[in-house]
């Protein structure tokens, strides 16, 4: 038992240092590139320049200096704004400790993006749009999640039958990707039908008590959903279903069916519980990744998350935002996984003993 | 390749590929590349005899009500219904007349009128006066001009017309119209009551004419108009909000994106196999290097990370395609073709070429990658589709390539324009057509290579 624990806590923890080292070496290559190796800093620099320039040359109070005078001022101006962004060290050096910032979480401030409250913390820009995100996708991902599992088991257990021949014929439909649906839903609905919006998060202006706020939204979240239900829902069905089929040829459950165990208990006891495993691990990361992967259905539905928020930054030169959304993104990954590990550590004696 | 034929399935997206394939070949050599992107990015200067935002023609084979064609009237080219007298007069001076007639059968008004000029005129500059006629002979004064050496009158622009036709109905039937007339419809607008509802008032057919009469006052001057009676339908595809005929994207795209699809689903698949291959078989150092690496690359956000770079440094189309190979080579699939090659490893056949002293390259080239290389085909073949769409996808972000003409950036301007808020649902639907036939061709080909080269599935 004992000797147990120790394994267990070896593995952890050889397991968490490698995924950290993982987010550490991810998150570098992120800084680097999205400062395109310091070309984002010369970008800046002069844009201050240009900035102060401007200031000094329109303000009125400096209308007696003369040009030389005036040029020492910029210049003044110029160094401690620089200072004052900390562009004066190298990028190397700065590289470094952007690095230590995003990893403690300290995401610093944007250069242009702000939030609806005026904040220019990369934190409060992103918790501000990050619960429309995982509103929108959570719940796309769970209905997605249900229909393929119960679908997937209904098919199986009906093998040959129609539905199971439907789910077959139609899991072709997941070729083309969910947003390029959302063009044509909102094609039908709401240019031709007028039913349902053509995008956004809520109607303008937004209803002011709670509950027809709620309904507005939700009312905006149809498209999208249906979107990604038609684009993933059969081929999902499709997977699942094959992996149960191949679950139920096993001895084990050849052998449930003969000692005459009811159907019912057979699919939960000798199929769900070891292909479970691999399917929550399917829709941790599927959900995961959608929460970033999202973005050409967020400009598809023009819906206010941070796929949005990162194409904007990305259009704005904006780093601090992107790279705080890929951090966050590296973190909630890594976590997920190292959680899954060890889960499965826990349930499955396999892996802790090391033998795959 | 009869066992692939027996598929109908096969046959058809066989069928497909092969139409696109033979698009691609007529549009690279039809319209050369430099040619097309001149078209494309040119601007409505050469675009100046389309309409704008026209649907493709052969739509009008399914309508009631035909919906007009473009009717150019041009003087110098000598078009059918188009004549000008000039007739000297006095000592210097002379008398123009260009009458231009022209048949209107149509059922819907035209979408805008243009009058082009030119005078090759040294100092005086010659005095026009325009009129419209009607079939059935009603007549009405639109414009009086002086030339410049060349240039337009704007007759849809034209404010005045609009106030006087207005003021015309309204004298008419003592009733105001409750639509802005503009001049395309007053001018062609059946002239009974009618023409005082916006749903009711339709265009009357027959022989039209536009009138010009001037004087010019200088010898050996001369006049030449361009009358544009701007249709509704345009081409095989219509055009843009740019008046450019779509057929050139739609065409074009079409290379472009089989050649990325295929391309970038190909060199990805192959140096995945060849990395995990490697992997698979020294397993030692370099195996756990080649883990760590894919398991970065599988931390770092991919379309993220596209869009980052693509922003920053502007990518064509083909820059675009090597990043996401560079992006895909260390992907998930490293791992799933790892765990392959590493149960590959174990079997006889490879233990023997190993006992008769084989270099580790040449088991990894000749005996590992050709055993799994048959069962890789299917997805390979599906996962093109994935790429051409993401190539659309970019393009909806305005990431695309800045200047190859692309289905996604014919989608991306028809977004941009609010094509599907103001009804021009051609504009997206035939790139989505196209894209949908792609994906469809590509699905069904790879789904029954499955069914061929991973029989297991079937039995299941």
């Amino acid at each position: 038992m004992r000797r147990e624990l120790y394994r267990f806590l070896k593995y952890s923890i050889k397991r968490g240092v490698s995924l950290l080292i993982v987010v550490v070496i991810a998150v570098y290559i992120t800084i680097l590139i999205a400062n395109m190796g310091g070309y984002v800093d010369n970008i800046i620099k002069s844009e201050v320049r240009f900035r102060i320039g401007m200031q000094v040359n329109q303000n009125p109070a400096y209308k007696g200096l003369t040009p030389r005078e005036k040029g020492e001022l910029i210049e003044k101006l110029y160094q401690k704004e620089i200072k004052r962004l900390g562009l004066d060290t190298p990028f190397i050096l700065r590289s470094y400790q952007y690095m230590v910032q995003a990893l403690t979480l300290e995401l610093g401030r944007a250069l242009y993006l702000t939030s609806d409250t005026g904040s220019r913390s990369v934190k409060n820009i992103i918790l501000e749009r990050l619960p429309a995100t995982i509103l929108l996708f959570t719940t796309t991902n769970l209905i997605l999640f249900f229909i393929s599992l119960f679908g997937g088991l209904y098919a199986s257990r009906k093998y040959e039958s129609k539905f199971d021949k439907l789910i077959v014929g139609l899991s072709p439909l997941s070729s083309i990707p969910g947003w390029f649906y959302g063009i044509f839903m909102i094609l039908i609905f709401a240019s031709i039908l007028h039913i349902l919006p053509y995008g956004g998060l809520v109607d303008v202006p937004p209803p002011k008590d709670p509950v027809s706020y709620a309904l507005s939204v939700l009312k905006h979240m149809v498209l999208p959903i249906l979107s990604w239900l038609v684009g993933y829902a059969f081929i999902q069905t499709y997977v699942r279903r094959t992996f149960f089929l191949m679950f139920s040829s096993e001895d084990y459950v050849e052998m449930a069916r003969a000692k005459g165990l009811p159907p019912r208990m057979i699919e939960r006891r000798y199929i769900l519980r070891p292909t479970l495993p691999p399917i929550i691990t399917d829709f941790a990361l599927t959900l995961i990744s959608s929460w970033m992967g999202a973005i050409i259905t967020e400009r598809v539905f023009n819906w206010p998350g941070i796929g949005t928020l990162f194409y904007m930054a990305a259009n704005l030169f904006d780093s601090p935002v992107i790279i705080g959304e890929v951090v966050i993104y590296a973190y909630l990954l890594a976590i997920t996984v190292f959680v899954l590990d060890i889960v499965y550590a826990i349930v499955d004696p396999r892996i802790r003993l090391g033998v795959t | 390749m009869r066992l692939i034929l027996q598929y109908k399935c096969a046959v058809a997206g066989l069928g497909i590929l092969l139409l696109l394939i033979g698009i691609s070949i007529y549009t690279v050599i039809a319209i050369p590349y430099s040619e097309a992107t001149y078209l494309w990015r040119a601007g409505e200067g050469i675009w100046l005899e389309c309409p704008r935002n026209a649907m493709p023609s052969w739509i009008n084979i399914f309508l009631p009500k035909k919906l007009p064609e473009t009717i150019i009237l041009d003087t110098k080219r000598g078009s059918v219904g188009a004549t000008k007298v000039i007739i000297p007069f006095g000592e210097r001076a002379s008398k123009l007349r260009i009458e231009l007639e022209f048949n209107y059968p149509y059922d819907d008004f035209p979408s805008e009128i243009n009058l082009f000029y030119t005078a090759n005129y040294s100092r005086s500059s010659p005095h026009i006066t325009i009129y419209w006629i009607k079939p059935g002979g009603k007549e009405m004064r639109l414009k009086e001009l002086t030339l410049k050496k060349s240039g337009a009158y704007y007759i849809s622009n034209d404010e005045k017309i609009a106030q006087k036709l207005h003021d015309y109905i309204y004298q008419k039937f003592g009733e105001e119209p409750n639509y802005a007339v503009s001049p395309e419809i007053g001018l062609f607008a059946r002239e009974d009551s009618s023409i005082l509802r916006v749903e009711t008032t339709s265009p009357l057919k027959g022989r039209y004419k536009m009138l010009i009469e001037g004087t010019i006052f200088e010898r050996n001057v001369d006049v030449d108009v361009k009358l544009i009676i701007y249709g509704k339908v345009y081409g095989v595809a219509g055009t843009d909000h740019l008046r450019r005929d779509l057929s050139i994207a739609l065409l074009w795209g079409t290379p472009i994106a089989l050649s990325f699809g295929v391309v970038a689903s190909v060199t990805i698949a192959m140096i995945q196999m060849i990395i995990a291959a490697i992997s698979a078989w020294y397993s030692n150092k370099i195996d756990f290097i080649i883990q760590k690496v894919t398991e970065v690359n599988m931390i770092l956000p991919f379309l993220p990370m596209l869009i980052m770079l693509s922003v920053f440094y502007s990518f064509n189309i083909w820059m675009l395609l090597l990043v996401v190979i560079a992006l895909s080579i260390f992907g998930s699939g490293v791992k799933t073709y790892r765990a392959v090659f590493l149960q590959i490893k174990e079997f006889p056949y490879v233990e023997a070429a190993k006992a008769y002293g084989a270099g580790s390259l040449r088991i990894i080239f000749l005996y590992l990658i050709p055993k799994v290389l048959p069962t890789i085909i299917p997805s390979l073949v599906l996962s093109v589709s994935d790429f051409v769409f993401l190539e659309a996808a970019m393009a909806l972000l305005g990431l695309g390539d800045p200047i190859a003409p692309t289905w996604g950036k014919v989608i991306d301007d028809a977004y941009s324009a609010g094509a599907l808020y103001k009804g021009y649902f051609y504009w997206v639907l035939e790139p989505s057509f196209l894209l949908i036939l792609t994906a469809l061709g590509f699905a069904l080909l790879g789904f029954s290579l499955d069914k061929i080269f991973n029989p297991r599935l079937k039995e299941i």
